[in-house]
């Protein structure tokens, strides 16, 4: 009996290679290449009045300064507006290098390359830019407020308003019998994966080809953006992801100028040039996301249930809005999580601001709408004076409400309807596994010890695997080895295992003989890209339907060479048997061999496969409904996304002097349906869990009136250390299979993040009788909090 | 982020490095364990025309106490401060200190004397050299001079030692009998710039009434400051509230200007009653 | 201005001749220069920790070294922690068994740190594992699995 792989918690195949050192990131690769530094805005708004390279054309090591002047054709146009939607009604993006004006601090102004990036960083430095500054527009109350533009063209800074409802919401709001009017405000934070973004060009003159590679979330889109940009054929563009450093979102967005334009340097230039973002430009030139004020008007029963909810948000969106409108989107919609809202109104306005682009960061606008339900459901609790579980218990949709339609359009298009999940299931073991119940004798306790501590939940369901489609491409090659490929891009999720365990599974083979590739356009050229928590969904399923086409050729190839009903047959490790027939087997290199009607024998093996070895005269080689090699090639594209969901809950402690908030405990229920491998899904919940917990007391952007980051580095944007995590993050799962993908699974991704800033702020409100309406919350900030309490 | 250009110098012996200081003039800088100075002349934020590498300096790699002085030479690293046995007994502020200075990684490379040099108001070694009233020998083509704490800290980022100088070592006093230390800070992660912090020194008369108590301020103001609370200690709660009303913090990023003044009191309080403890601790074990 | 200076660097062992100018990071010296890609930049100001490296066995961050100021000291990188045969070394080992990588970017200067911390502390606590990773930023695994490692890593090798 073969094992079987899915399911199980085995190491990943990743790991030797990156624990060796041996990984292949961006910059790992193209030494040769020429470097490429940029000259970046010091303002947050200004025109450009003049830019004079001439004390830089003697530094050593120059080869090309380029200025927007310089960009042909295309390239001279705006950026692509990659995710169009009807209300985007003022859409603007930026141009790869700033042609008349700056729109925040670090917007690319020219290109330098030079022999290294020292010596780049030498000229850039030499090349006088003059400004003449504009006000800038920070913040959400100054572009709501207009005094200023970010763009001449844009009234009130508005890109975009969007309403959805369903029922009527007035009438709703009109009868209920308590009614409450909320504030809420989450800051800006951003993906900041380890390694930055990085882009390497060759371009091959004499094959005309260009190669590229590109720490991206798409290199699919990437491809297809420079060859458009540089009017190539897209089959002479071939994009290649490398190992990623991490992603979390923020490479998701393309083309980012530096991806069009050092392709565009190279094949100028004749020569290999590479960027490498480094960390400060990374914070000034890299997209940021969370910031979003919202206000919400909720009305409810006696009981706490919810009747009607009225939400209205600003959503600030940067200088520039390329990636569209799916983080309000995505906020519009998934902030109603686990619950039945009554009637349901949300409408937000997508802002323009002088700051930097914002892009979806894990999560995607889900972390703020579970702020605002979470703020809203505790709220209810408070003024009814009911447990805060009662109130989220009768407020959810039941088991036997799904499939569940909300009335509403999701970010990809498609109705808001739940696939399956069992919030009452779940929020009782997440009660079981904190103590919910018991917390009252352990506040006692700590209390009479002059210490103060709190409980918090937070609830939430996430639209994992979004469309359009994801495919798989498997080759059972005459070895027997097993070649994998998908087109979507990894950064560290373990996608080559995991892919590799359905795989082995789906064709019976040891797992060690499937390698799997991805993210590389010259093995797979269809693709969407990692985002979304849809890499497990999408490609994991595509995949298994490619290696069960494989494996039903596999089956009547086989069937054919052992004179055997392809039903009676089985593959185990790697052997077509008859099942119940023992000796009756063929390896699968061997029915590879036989799959392809051969003229030449490259080896001794695939002589059984030339013309006078097999094959029956009266048939061609070839039948007609059929193609030779032992492989499958499919493709998934579900209906609509499935939905994940959890729960978590958090107990802190809060120093009576210092205002300082520890984490004691740190509990999640999770759902995203069957696993995979159930150790890859806990780390990407152990990572998410603490990018929640800095998303609540330690990351934001902190941006002056100015439009100056003023933490533009790791000393002062407080990404936490190990110090800063909760030491232990305890887990349940719940496993309800999603109906939408012939695995079941869901997406896990991004879980861990979303419900942290509602749950924490649920346990400092809890511990200190103060309620909170914004976050990230700092020490200083909740000793100004205690302190206005005080003081009235 | 990398660094422009500089002329680069590494002497092998003390006097070469001072010449070499003389003959550069302003513009260079010394480079000692560079944990702060690398990252401002790779952001380009620092210009030096030379760096002065006194890492092949064995002279000044020592830590030693001396009599009632603790002396650590220039190239003495802060991780071997820390785990110096003889100089973290005769002065316990050094380690109480020293293992709160960034993380231990920084601590094996960067050195004591560098970072009172570069006199960063939120330095936990310039509080320590205030507190205790230490100095700095530093040496120049025109000789030697010792420059005390009280003289040395002009301002953020900017103490006494002149560009052809050449810091040598710090000296500090050991603890006296019947004395204690402290050292408390607040910091948003570990290893991070204090928001807050306080170094404390108790002495106690042999009926154990406090004889003398000052607190050392870190991140509250431009250099460390240094608050005489002798009448208040015995009571830490009341010097807490003393040393609030005195500081004159400013806010940041991280913190209002009057989060860190309460800061400041908890912290007098938490670091004052550690340091009586301890001052008490150490008078019953000479008794 | 760039003046080439003549340096012998010992790295994982080996004397590596190099004409390089002064302000060549150690960090960029040994990725580009010397082609040892396993160390890796992440803030280049010295708080992240992916470019680590052991300095006659200390860790200390390669970002905030000059290549010249090495001259002479044992430099250790990732690429020379596994065992001599060419197994993976206890702490590699463990951060496999443990899931202690998930993007790999930042692995390993948590790898040449915890390395040198296991040698200074053997047995280590949970708590101490903690502190022995305090300096290193990682923004995939949330540490969980790290500290684990650590304390796996502490147990082979025992």
């Amino acid at each position: 009996m073969s094992t079987r792989w899915f399911g199980q918690p085995i190491p990943r195949v990743e790991d030797e290679r990156l624990l060796r050192g041996a990984g292949a990131y961006l910059d790992d690769l193209g030494h040769d290449a020429l470097a490429a530094a940029f000259v970046r805005s010091p303002h947050a708004h200004a025109r450009i009045t003049d830019v004079d390279v001439s004390a830089a054309l003697d530094v050593e090591g120059l080869v090309a300064i380029y200025t927007y002047d310089d960009l042909p054709d295309r390239l001279a146009e705006p950026l692509p507006l990659l995710i169009p939607h009807p209300t985007l009604t003022h859409g603007r993006t930026p141009y790869a290098l700033a042609r008349d004006k700056v729109h925040h601090v670090g917007a690319p102004v020219a290109m330098v390359v030079a022999e290294d990036r020292y010596l780049a960083e030498d000229a850039a430095e030499r090349i006088a830019v003059r400004y003449e500054p504009l006000p800038a527009v920070v913040g959400i109350a100054a572009a709501r407020a207009a005094a200023h533009l970010v763009h001449e063209d844009v009234p009130g800074n508005l890109a975009a308003r969007m309403t959805q409802s369903t029922g009527d919401v007035d009438a709703a709001l009109a009868a209920a019998p308590h009614v409450l009017s909320l504030d809420l405000a989450i800051e800006r934070s951003a993906s900041t994966p380890l390694e930055g973004r990085g882009v390497l060009a060759r371009w091959d003159a004499e094959a005309r080809r260009m190669r590229i590679w590109s720490s991206t979330q798409t290199s699919t889109g990437v491809r297809a953006a420079v060859a458009a940009k540089l009017d190539l054929p897209l089959v002479d563009v071939d994009v290649i992801t490398p190992d990623v450093g991490g992603g979390f979102g923020v490479k998701i967005m393309h083309p980012w100028p530096e991806e069009v334009l050092v392709p565009w340097a190279a094949r100028l230039l004749a020569r290999p040039v590479k960027f490498v973002e480094d960390r400060r430009e990374h914070f000034v030139a890299s997209a940021h996301e969370r910031g979003q004020l919202h206000s919400v008007r909720v009305g409810f029963d006696d009981d706490g249930r919810l009747l009607g909810l009225d939400v209205r948000f600003w959503h600030d969106h940067g200088a520039f809005i390329p990636y569209g409108l799916i983080v309000p989107i995505i906020t519009s919609t998934q902030l109603l999580g686990p619950y039945k809202p009554g009637a349901y109104r949300v409408t937000f306005d997508s802002l323009y601001t002088n700051t930097v682009i914002v892009t979806p960061y894990r999560g995607a606008g889900r972390p703020q709408g579970v702020f605002v339900m979470e703020r809203v459901m505790d709220a209810i609790a408070r003024e009814l004076g009911l447990d805060r579980t009662t109130v989220r218990e009768r407020n959810f949709i039941e088991p036997h409400e799904m499939p569940y339609d909300h009335g509403l359009v999701f970010q990809d298009g498609r109705p808001l309807i739940y696939d399956s999940g069992d919030f009452p299931a779940s929020l009782a073991k997440l009660k079981q596994l904190v103590g919910w119940d018991d917390f009252e004798q352990a506040r006692e306790t700590a209390r009479a010890e002059g210490r103060r501590i709190g409980i918090g939940l937070a609830c939430y369901v996430e639209g994992t695997g979004v469309g359009p489609y994801e495919g798989g491409h498997v080759v059972i090659e005459t070895s027997g080895k097993v070649k994998v490929a998908t087109g979507l891009t990894s950064q560290g999720q373990g996608h080559q295992t995991v892919f590799a365990q359905i795989v082995a599974d789906e064709l019976g083979v040891p797992l060690d003989d499937v390698e799997v590739v991805t993210g590389d356009t010259r093995r797979f050229g269809y693709a969407v890209g990692t985002f979304a928590s849809r890499a497990a969904v999408m490609s994991g399923s595509a995949i298994a339907l490619a290696a069960r086409a494989a494996k039903e050729k596999a089956l009547r190839v086989a069937g054919d060479a052992l004179e055997a009903n392809p039903d009676d047959l089985e593959i185990v490790d790697g052997v077509v048997r008859v099942v119940g027939a023992p000796g009756a087997e063929i390896s699968l290199g061997t029915v590879a061999v036989l799959s392809n009607p051969l003229r030449y024998a490259f080896d001794t093996a695939a002589q059984a496969a030339t013309q006078f070895a097999s094959g029956d005269p009266a048939k061609p080689p070839v039948p007609e409904d059929d193609e030779p090699g032992l492989e499958g090639r499919d493709y998934f594209s579900p209906m609509q996304s499935t939905f994940a969901n959890g729960m978590h809950a958090v107990v802190v402690e809060t120093d009576p002097d210092t205002a300082e908030v520890k984490i004691l405990r740190y509990c999640v229920v999770h759902d995203c349906g069957t696993l995979i491998n159930p150790r890859i899904v806990e780390g990407q919940i152990h990572g998410g869990v603490a990018q929640g917990v800095a998303g609540a007391l330690y990351e934001r952007m902190a941006y002056d009136d100015a439009g100056q980051l003023q933490n533009a580095s790791f000393m002062d944007f407080l990404m936490p250390y190990a110090s800063e995590v909760p030491s232990s993050v305890e887990i349940d799962h719940l496993e309800t299979p999603s109906p939408m993908n012939p695995l079941g699974i869901k997406g896990a991704g991004e879980a861990g993040v979303i419900p942290g800033a509602a749950a924490i702020a649920s346990a400092i409100e809890d511990a200190e009788g103060i309620v909170l309406t914004s976050m990230p919350i700092s020490p200083s900030e909740l000793w100004e909090l205690r302190r206005s309490k005080e003081t009235g | 982020m990398k660094p422009a250009p500089f002329d680069y110098r590494r002497p092998e012996q003390v006097d070469s490095a001072v010449e070499v200081l003389g003959t550069l003039g302003s513009g260079a800088k010394v480079l000692a364990g560079g944990q702060s100075l690398i990252p401002l002349v790779s952001m380009r934020l620092a210009h030096p025309s030379a760096l002065v590498d006194i890492n092949r300096l064995r002279e000044l790699d020592y830590v030693r106490v001396d009599g009632d002085v603790v002396r650590i030479g220039a190239l003495a690293r802060h991780a071997r401060v820390l785990a110096d046995p003889a100089a973290g007994a005769a002065q316990p502020l050094l380690r109480q200190a020293l293992r709160l200075v960034a993380h231990a990684t920084i601590r094996n490379r960067g050195t004591t004397v560098g970072s009172i040099v570069h006199a960063d108001p939120a330095g936990e070694m310039t509080a320590v050299l205030a507190l205790l009233g230490g100095s700095l020998r530093v040496r120049s083509s025109r000789g030697e001079r010792n420059v005390t704490a009280g003289e040395l800290f002009l301002g953020p980022l900017e103490s006494d030692v002149r560009d052809d100088e050449l810091a040598v070592e710090a000296a500090l006093p050991v603890l006296p009998p019947s004395s204690g230390t402290a050292f408390v800070e607040v910091s948003r992660r570990a290893g991070d710039y204090a928001v807050c912090g306080v170094a404390a020194f108790v002495r106690l008369k042999d009926d154990g009434a406090v004889a003398a108590a000052r607190c050392a301020y870190l991140s509250v103001a431009p250099t460390p400051l240094v608050l005489e609370l002798t009448d208040q200690a015995a009571d830490p709660r009341a010097a807490g509230e003393a040393a609030r009303a005195q500081v004159q913090p400013e806010a940041d990023l991280h913190a209002s200007a009057d989060y860190r003044r309460a800061l400041a009191g908890v912290l007098t309080e938490r670091a004052l009653t550690q340091a009586l403890a301890a001052a008490r601790a150490s008078g019953a074990a000479a008794a | 201005m760039s003046e080439l200076i003549d340096v012998v660097l010992t790295v994982n062992g080996v004397p590596r001749p190099l004409s390089i100018p002064a302000r060549r990071l150690l960090s960029d010296c040994l990725r580009h220069d010397l082609r040892l890609t396993g160390t890796h930049v992440g803030c280049e100001h010295g708080v992240c920790g992916a470019c680590t490296v052991l300095v006659d066995g200390l860790p200390m961050r390669s970002c905030l070294l000059l290549a010249v100021s090495v001259e002479g000291n044992d430099i250790t990188t990732v690429e020379g922690l596994a065992e001599p045969d060419g197994a993976l070394s206890a702490v590699q080992q463990a951060f496999r068994d443990c899931h202690g990588l998930q993007c790999g970017f930042c692995t390993p200067g948590f790898l040449t740190t915890v390395t040198a911390g296991l040698r200074d502390n053997p047995d280590p606590d949970e708590q101490q594992a903690r502190d022995m990773i305090g300096g290193n930023l990682c923004r995939c695994t949330g540490y969980q699995n790290i500290v684990r490692a650590v304390l796996r890593a502490a147990e082979l090798a025992r």
